[in-house]
């Protein structure tokens, strides 16, 4: 199917304002251009969790996956060892992928599956109406926490360094080319492909000025050079005052995990045979 | 009719499980069916582990409680298990580690003549049994060859110094059958899952479900499957319904603590209708409870597992030769009808090894499910009159696939509309009345023992051979329902008609089974309960049963 409208008619319920507007539309413009180098898009797969980010799965016309909150990155593995011909594809939120599904996410980037993963992260939840994150600053004042958490967040750039990811990226809902760019290359990527976006929720956590007068690019940065990674992850830990690099911070090639031994059909006769041989060596 | 029991004990690690393979083959190539009891618990190294090994003409499917030989490696083989001796029981025992009455042989001294390994041991007890018994040498040369591949020669010559030592006790009749593959339970669904289409098995690894993901893994070249051990049980369900999302057939294994984890994924497979496998072997509960030891205690929980109201397949065989069958089944049906489909096992069938006569086991019909005819948009809940949507997968071209959690629309997109909410529902629950009426085709509700017996034992699952065994004798009935979900409610009265006492028989402490059927008006007068984690044994159930009808 060509030459498809992307954005579906379905009625959109995110609130004015909401980062989520430019990541769809940033994706949106990724999947064209994917289509105008004459990829298919039959062979693209969108897996969403459950949160605001996830009701992208309805508002963007290609195949889709909604699937539970947490658990994008095992139904996107799946998907990807069932047919290594997709081009697949995670939207996650925040409380999606760093809570629920955290351990998901640190074993994809262990076994460097060939999917990309896009945190929509707001730092904040903001479908079940405001509690904090695993990436809400100390302090933060939620439904559940009117007292303010006492807890520090969890800096996911870190996380993934340290659990073998071979892609790590920020982007910026309000930076879009850059955005762009990033999903660009991390489709590209063979390989565990990470980036979290910063997307500002206009209801719960609208904090865009700061993000915008803190953010830089990464220009000029070896993305192949696994300590300076280290050093530019940790430079904000999304808790502290500090200037906010987006762009890649690392990239390397390793063996992507398929489904080994490359499991080859068995024809319905081979695999008669197979069995009979088997059930001789049981006798 | 031959009938012969045979028990092997030693320490975890002595290799026990592969010992009492070793003598089931023995007794398979002489012609006797056989059921391999083993008997071990939770840990590596050291502890008591023994297997039995039941031989008979016709297929036992129990233990009795008495032996014929007892084989021991170490002591308490022979303390532990005085109450299954015979007047005439043989003993064969390593007397370099255990004191006993019998035939000692010292199995460091053969190792030590023929500069064998420890681990070659086994080989010499084997021997021991196989002249005690009176097997000729060129049987166990035979099965030696055929069974122990790396080392033959050196193993056959231990097994023969022991075998020079040893006097025939009771020299076995062979029986008028042809070897057959022994086969445990898990194998069994394995290869029938593998018949019925299997592509790819996802599992972590729990006891008593663990063998089939360990035989999977290792003939997983040989069938071309894809076998993964993911991070945890949540991630196995999932990635099976991305498996199926895709056109993958895929299947999953658990036992009940992983399956608790399982359960919100099972419900997405049922409002998303992704076709799921699952081997839920039980073992004792509630939580860790006793890990390598059986129990019945969790078909209501299989039963309703998962939020929300969608249809469900679940079957409990009770033999290898049913495992085979009902898993190549299970697998048609979760296509069909684009629901989970379970295998309701326990650790008994799981782990236990069986005699499995091919010719026995029926032809399935091939699984017939509608696929996308190329009608543009691909809906993928198009509602239908048996509420089964023509299916496309995720990378069919010209198809735009949506699957969803949330309450959808025949396209897939999340809806909260009352009507379309209602509408799809009853959709879903279309396929149940759909799958009630293909479940007339198999053979849901087995009938065994005295088919006019006034008094009828009720039981599910790996309880079959022994309510058969006892049952014969006393001339009840047995009706065992091997279809538990849609329910056969017609076929189990039609089963139980003229039984004027049924009494439940199940390894669980509430009678699970007889609740079930107590919601279809079918009522059980008398229960018969075990759950100590042991199988029960003919000797036990008969006294049962007569106190019960005393």
């Amino acid at each position: 199917m060509t030459g498809r409208q992307l954005i579906a008619d379905t009625e959109n319920t995110w609130c004015p304002g909401c980062g989520n507007f430019s990541i769809q539309h940033t994706l949106k413009n990724v999947l064209a251009d994917i289509e105008k180098e004459g990829q298919s898009l039959d062979n693209v797969v969108l897996v969403s969790g459950i949160g605001c980010h996830a009701k992208i799965a309805d508002y963007l016309n290609i195949n889709s996956f909604y699937s539970l909150h947490g658990r994008t990155i095992p139904v996107a593995t799946g998907l990807k060892l069932a047919n290594p011909d997709l081009t697949v594809i995670c939207c996650s939120g925040d409380g999606d992928c760093y809570a629920e599904g955290l351990d998901h996410l640190l074993f994809a980037a262990k076994r460097n599956i060939d999917i990309t993963v896009l945190v929509h992260n707001n730092r904040v939840y903001g479908l079940t109406t405001g509690q904090y994150t695993p990436t809400s600053p100390r302090g933060f004042k939620g439904k559940s926490t009117p007292l303010g958490t006492r807890e520090d967040p969890f800096n996911p750039l870190e996380l993934m360094l340290a659990s073998g990811a071979t892609y790590v990226a920020r982007g910026y809902s309000k930076k879009m080319d850059l955005l762009r760019n990033l999903i660009r290359e991390g489709i590209g990527h063979k390989g565990f492909a990470f980036i979290d976006i910063l997307q500002i929720c206009a209801t719960f956590f609208p904090v865009a000025d700061y993000y915008s007068s803190h953010v830089y690019d990464l220009a000029g940065h070896d993305r192949t050079d696994f300590p300076a990674a280290c050093v530019k992850a940790r430079e904000w830990d999304y808790n502290s005052d500090a200037p906010i690099a987006l762009g890649t911070f690392y990239q390397k090639v390793s063996p992507v995990f398929e489904a080994k031994p490359a499991a080859r059909k068995l024809s319905v006769a081979e695999r008669g045979q197979a069995i009979r041989d088997l059930l001789e060596k049981k006798t | 009719m031959n009938d012969i029991s045979v028990l092997v004990g030693g320490k975890a690690g002595d290799g026990i499980n592969s010992a009492g393979a070793m003598v089931a083959q023995l007794l398979n190539h002489l012609g006797y069916r056989i059921y391999l009891y083993f008997d071990y618990p939770s840990l590596i190294r050291g502890g008591h582990n023994f297997a039995i090994i039941r031989g008979r003409e016709t297929a036992p499917g129990t233990c009795g409680l008495r032996v014929d030989f007892v084989l021991a490696l170490d002591q308490e083989t022979v303390g532990k298990h005085k109450d299954a001796w015979k007047a005439d029981t043989a003993l064969i025992f390593n007397k370099d580690l255990v004191k006993s009455t019998g035939q000692g042989i010292s199995i460091k001294e053969i190792l030590a003549a023929e500069h064998a390994p420890d681990i070659m041991g086994n080989s010499a007890i084997i021997g021991g049994f196989a002249k005690a018994a009176g097997i000729a040498w060129k049987t166990v040369e035979a099965v030696f060859s055929s069974h122990i591949p790396k080392g033959t020669d050196q193993n056959l010559r231990v097994a023969k110094r022991a075998y020079d030592m040893v006097e025939t006790v009771h020299p076995l009749v062979p029986c008028d059958n042809p070897p057959v593959p022994l086969l445990t339970g898990n194998e069994a669904i394995g290869l029938g899952m593998v018949n019925g289409g299997l592509e790819a098995y996802i599992s972590y690894p729990m006891t008593p479900s663990s063998g089939l993901l360990h035989f999977l893994a290792e003939e997983q070249e040989k069938l071309g499957i894809t076998v993964v051990h993911p991070e945890n049980e949540i991630a196995v369900i999932l990635m099976a319904l991305g498996f199926a999302s895709a056109g993958t057939k895929a299947a999953v294994g658990t036992s009940g603590g992983g399956f608790c984890l399982m359960t919100e994924g099972l419900s997405l497979a049922g409002m998303a209708e992704l076709p799921v496998v699952i081997l839920m072997s039980q073992r004792t509960g509630p939580s860790t409870g006793l890990p390598t030891y059986s129990g019945q205690s969790d078909l209501l929980f299989v039963q309703h597992a998962g939020q929300g109201e969608f249809p469900r397949f679940i079957v409990a065989p009770g033999t290898a030769e049913e495992a085979l069958y009902w898993s190549e089944v299970a697998m048609h049906i979760a296509w069909e009808f684009q629901v989970p489909a379970f295998i309701l096992s326990d650790k008994t069938l799981s782990e236990n090894t069986y005699s499995a006569d091919l010719s026995r086991v029926p032809k399935t019909r091939p699984a017939e499910y509608p696929l996308w005819d190329k009608t543009v948009p691909y809906r993928r809940y198009a509602d239908t009159p048996s509420g089964i949507s023509p299916l496309a997968f995720t990378g069919t071209g010209g198809a735009v696939v949506k699957v969803n959690s949330y309450a959808h629309d025949e396209n897939g997109i999340t809806t909260e509309d009352a009507g379309i909410v209602a509408k799809m529902t009853e959709k879903r629950l279309r396929k149940a009345e759909g799958l009630l009426q293909a479940m007339n085709r198999y053979p849901q509700v087995n009938i065994s023992g005295n088919p006019a017996g006034m008094v009828a034992l009720l039981c599910w699952g790996s309880t079959a051979g022994v309510c058969q065994e006892v049952a014969g004798p006393l001339g009840l009935r047995v009706v065992r329902p091997v279809v538990l979900s849609p329910f056969p409610a017609e076929p189990l009265r039609k089963a139980l008609e003229g039984a004027g006492m049924v009494i439940a028989v199940e390894e669980n402490a509430t009678a699970q089974l007889a609740a079930l059927t107590g919601q279809h008006g079918i009522l059980c007068q008398k229960k018969i309960l075990r759950y100590d984690g042991r199988p029960f044994t003919p000797d036990l159930l008969r006294d049962r049963i007569r106190e019960v009808l005393s």
